[in-house]
């Protein structure tokens, strides 16, 4: 088992320091960082001083270290459009962030494995039809469009809930629901169909020979062996939730870091994106490996194979 | 020990048995469900909301697509009468104006389907002190599908809107697929560090939450047509490469391979000939599942100001347009949404028949 | 037999038992009007061919039949006197486990992957015993020691994949009998171990069968297991019980050209064969089935008769029936009425 989080943990290591330099490649591609600051007027002798300040006078590779540790200092730098540490910033937008990405999760939780399991157990009924449409939209439907028609059809015309910002429990729920609808589709139709396999195996069988009570059979020795499907692809729901964010903060105007990214591209603020970029991955990166920590935890087979 | 019929052991009990039977040779009935399982519906969608309208816009779309009528901004769609709401306008202009005269004017005007308050003589727009009210109840079938911020005819920029998530999503497959199958079947065929090497980068593309790094690349590189085209085959090529390096592996494993090597083909020529025609099906496959996803992609880019630049009529461009205004005019985001939601929901049925028709293997891609 | 002795010692009786399958194209019946009874400490032989009902009957004794597509639509099973068809699901539960229990196929699909062999085995004890958890721990290791697993106070806190097969089918057994049931149904257990482990297990049933009286149905389609395990045998084709009767009886005597084609086809190792017997055609779909006897369109000594109605059955000896028309007295130059001793047409 802990041989098995090194492996994991290594391997999450590896895949940010991948990120890492594309992210550096990238914000070298995209031209000279000084240009974006210096209106044209700068002298030559100006721009030179700051050129050496920031190192951009050495060799590629020196500046990549140079990059790194400032990051791992916690030197994120200076966003131009705020003028404010970068650092500063996404420590101000990311508990937002954090609230609303976990409040889907939840619903997602919520609503996705009951109504699997449940699809699963009256197979071909009403209810699993139903299921099946509700999955196939969300997978049809981008998350602007589900956010747009959620705010327009609860906020605007019906009025119970806010259209848009942060504050209270209601302010939650629109973004929340909207934010959560692809994984909700995805996961309950997972879940259906990992929970149909289990039903028909023999150990089920087994236990109703047993006489064990049926919502005991669903619950106890179905749904954990069911579990087992989805988790696998947690950390696509988690990059689902990633992407989602910055389009769902962009539509409810949520003060997240989804939406701080979308100003910042929107001033060409290079810094700020690169910077909440490579936070977005680290996250991704660990999740991940939580991820296998705890499908090895649900799954015994994993953990001693 | 065991007992020797004719039934093999473990064979088929009665039902399944008989749905072997049934496989056997072409009966009506396969045909008839084969047909029956053809997505017409949605076929039909695809081709009256995307492909029509992108091959004929410019016959097709009533207005321009991007010069519109500032004078008839925010238009309704033709079907919406001046009804109750038309009525609640007037009450709150009475409430500032309490001129009878002009107003029961109005509401005359009203009735017959003249969309502006005009003033007691019937022309121009009543000052009532400081705001100069117009009402925009009721829509004209001039602009079935309403009007937006700048007069801009929805339908037209509809329609100029399919023949860009067309075109975007044909080049950016078209692109990506080619980078990823030639990178997949050079990565099967060459085999070593090389497959190795690729195969590491496919796995972290893969993992990677594709949104962020187009908005990367986007700032990156800046906007623009070709900036979304790229940045969507950039995200694609990892599931092509995989995909077609484990069929082109399984293929290189048989015997025309061998044969056309020991006859002196060039690898390039075994790639293209002997390999690619095999892998071919499942790349359209590929293709068709990835249009839907493209689709998304690019609106979700264009919605978030990072796709197809303004003032170019993109659907998600719309969407974020109609977000503006969402409390008064719903048509400017609904229709651009709808669309791209039938759009991808046909397209994702149509694939999901395809692939089950050329390559079902493919069903846990 | 007497309605004196079904009081006394028949715990089971199963009476004009129909399971279908109802699916969309046709209806599949799979158990199309079996009788059979079991009495103490017996041990009943289901034979018969893949899809012929075995396992469909085994499930419909427990009310386990697969639905919604599959239904017990007609008959009885009286089990200690009480009809369990007109029990509701919760009484049923009652019966599952601790008066009827069943061993399935195949041991490495049949425990619960994810939770460890202890738990598995307290969960099935506890539904007779409602008792605190260490006296529940001391019966999990008896229930493992009875089945001769070795050192079972470690064995408890594993985990299926770390046991063999042979060791999992004899996990399965403790599970099954776990809440003394008096009934057992053992569907082929042994079909997924291999030929050694077969043995041993089969000996292991029989031990706990002396030492504790249950009644054991037996459902295989190996002759050379039923000879070894049973004392009466039911042959089934096509959904229906075409022959039963004492084993021995049946293999010194069989009456039915199937059971027959079906002995005649267990290679005797005494005798040298040239090639192994096998009976010509395939079984009828159970969704399809013919009007008359369900073996006449592969029986050797078919007639019109055959074809157009399912032979009544008749006895031949006490405890042995066979449904054929061949048997018949008024069958003039019956082709297996000499093969079958004429002592049961007679009485």
């Amino acid at each position: 088992m802990q041989r098995f989080i090194v492996l994991r943990i290594l391997q999450g290591l590896l895949a940010v320091f991948v990120i890492s330099l594309i992210v550096f490649a990238l914000s070298r591609v995209a031209g000279d960082p000084l240009a974006a600051i210096l209106d044209d007027e700068a002298g030559k002798e100006q721009i030179e001083r700051l050129r050496q300040s920031w190192g951009l006078d050495k060799p590629l590779h020196v500046q990549y270290f140079t990059y790194m540790r400032r990051l791992l200092t916690g030197d994120l730098g200076v966003s131009f459009r705020w003028d404010r540490p970068v650092l500063e910033l996404i420590a101000e937008r990311l508990p937002a962030t954090v609230q609303l990405s976990s409040f889907a999760l939840v619903i997602t939780g919520i609503i996705a494995f009951p109504i699997g399991v449940l699809s699963a157990v009256r197979k071909d009924s009403w209810f699993d039809a139903g299921g099946k449409m509700f999955a196939i939209l969300g997978q049809s439907a981008p998350t602007f469009a589900v956010g747009l028609i959620l705010m327009w059809l609860f906020a605007v015309q019906l009025g119970w809930l806010p259209t848009s910002g942060r504050g209270g429990f209601k302010h939650m729920l629109l973004p929340g629901f909207a934010l959560g609808y692809y994984n909700v589709a995805a996961i309950m139709r997972l879940t259906r169909s990992s929970m149909l396999d289990v039903l028909d195996t023999e150990y089920v069988k087994l236990a109703r020979i047993k006489g064990i009570p049926e919502w005991k059979i669903v619950w106890k020795h179905c749904f954990r062996n069911a579990l087992i499907g989805p988790l696998t692809y947690f950390s696509l729901i988690f990059a689902v939730l990633i992407t989602g964010s910055v389009v769902i903060e962009t539509v409810f105007a949520w003060p997240g870091l989804g939406l701080m990214v979308i100003e910042a591209i929107n001033s060409k603020d290079h810094i700020v994106v690169q910077a909440v970029v490579m936070l977005f991955a680290l996250l991704y990166v660990g999740i991940n490996i939580a991820t296998d920590i705890t499908y090895a935890y649900v799954d015994p087979r994993i953990r001693y194979g | 020990m065991a007992v020797q019929t004719s039934a093999p052991p473990g064979g088929p009990t009665g039902a399944v048995a008989e749905a072997a039977a049934g496989a056997r040779g072409i009966s009506m009935g396969r045909v008839w469900g084969e047909v029956r399982r053809f997505p017409v519906i949605p076929t039909f969608i695809l081709i009256f909301l995307l492909i029509i309208p992108a091959i004929f816009a410019d016959l097709l779309s009533p207005h321009h697509s991007t010069i519109g009528d500032l004078d008839r901004a925010l238009e309704p769609p033709g079907w919406v009468s001046d009804s109750q709401k038309s009525q609640i306008v007037v009450q709150r202009v009475r409430d500032k104006n309490p001129n009878e005269v002009s107003l029961n004017n109005a509401r005359r005007n009203l009735d017959s389907g003249v969309a502006t308050l005009v003033d007691a003589n019937g022309n121009g727009e009543v000052d009532l002190g400081e705001t100069v009210v117009r009402i925009q109840e009721g829509g004209s079938w001039e602009y079935p599908f309403g009007t937006d911020k700048q007069g801009r005819d929805v339908l037209s920029r509809m329609m100029h809107g399919a023949r860009i998530s067309l075109a975007v999503s044909c080049l950016a497959i078209l692109l990506g697929g080619i980078l990823g199958t030639g990178l997949g079947m050079l990565a099967a065929y060459r085999g070593g560090f090389l497959d190795a090497f690729l195969m590491r980068i496919v796995d972290i593309k893969l993992a990677f939450p594709s949104i962020l790094l187009a908005l990367t690349l986007v700032v990156a590189i800046g906007s623009g047509f070709s900036t979304v085209i790229i940045v969507i085959a950039l995200l694609l090529w990892a599931r092509y490469a995989r995909v077609i390096r484990g069929e082109a592996l399984a293929i290189r494993e048989r015997d025309f391979i061998d044969r056309a090597r020991v006859a002196g083909a060039s690898n390039l020529r075994i790639m293209m000939r002997h390999i690619f025609p095999n892998v071919f099906n499942t790349v359209i496959v590929l293709a068709t599942l990835e249009v839907g996803h493209v689709i998304i992609l690019e609106a979700t880019l264009s919605f978030l100001g990072a796709g197809i630049p303004r003032p170019n009529p993109a659907w998600g461009l719309m969407a974020a347009d109609g977000r503006e205004v969402i409390t008064s005019s719903y048509w400017i985001f609904m229709f651009p949404c709808l669309a791209i939601v039938l759009t991808v929901l046909s397209m994702n049925l149509l694939g999901d028949w395809l692939r089950d028709r050329l390559d079902p293997k493919l069903r846990n891609v | 037999m007497t309605a004196v002795q079904t009081a006394t010692d028949t715990i089971l009786e199963v009476n004009n038992l129909k399971t279908y399958i109802f699916t969309r194209a046709a209806t599949v019946k799979a158990v199309d009007g079996i009788s059979f009874d079991l009495k103490k400490g017996e041990t009943l032989g289901i034979v018969g061919e893949s899809g012929c009902g075995k396992t469909m009957t085994a499930l419909s004794l427990l009310r386990l039949v697969p639905r919604p597509a599959g239904r017990i639509v007609e008959g009885e099973i009286v089990l200690n006197g009480e009809d369990i068809l007109q029990k509701s699901e919760d009484e049923m539960r009652d019966v599952r486990g601790r008066q009827i229990s069943m061993i399935l196929q195949d041991p490495q699909t049949s425990l619960n992957p994810v939770f460890t062999i202890g738990n598995q085995l307290r969960e099935a004890l506890g539904i007779a015993h409602k008792e605190n958890k260490s006296s529940m721990l001391g019966r999990a290791v008896d229930a493992l020691r009875k089945v001769n697993v070795a050192a079972p106070e470690r064995r408890l806190d594993d985990y299926p994949h770390q046991m063999s097969g042979g060791m999992k089918q004899r996990v399965v057994g403790a599970i099954a009998m776990s809440c003394e049931p008096g009934i057992i149904i053992a569907d082929e257990p042994t079909t997924a171990l291999d030929v050694t482990i077969q043995l041993q297990y089969l000996r292991l049933l029989k031990e706990i069968q002396a030492e504790t009286g249950l009644a054991i149905i037996f459902i295989t389609h190996d002759f050379g297991v039923v000879a070894r395990m049973c004392d009466r045998v039911a042959v089934m084709y096509a959904g229906r019980i075409i022959e039963q009767g004492d084993v021995r009886d049946i293999f010194s005597r069989p009456a039915h050209p199937y059971t027959q084609a079906l002995i005649n086809s267990v290679p005797k190792l005494e005798e040298r064969v040239d090639r192994l017997y096998s009976i010509e055609g395939q079984p009828p779909l159970l969704s399809n089935l013919p009007e008359g006897c369900r073996f006449a369109p592969r029986c050797p000594y078919v007639s019109d008769r055959c074809l157009e109605t399912y032979p009544t059955s008749i006895q031949i000896a006490e405890e042995h029936h066979a449904d054929c028309w061949a048997l018949h007295p008024d069958w003039e130059g019956s082709p297996i009425a000499e093969y079958v001793a004429p002592t049961g047409t007679t009485g």
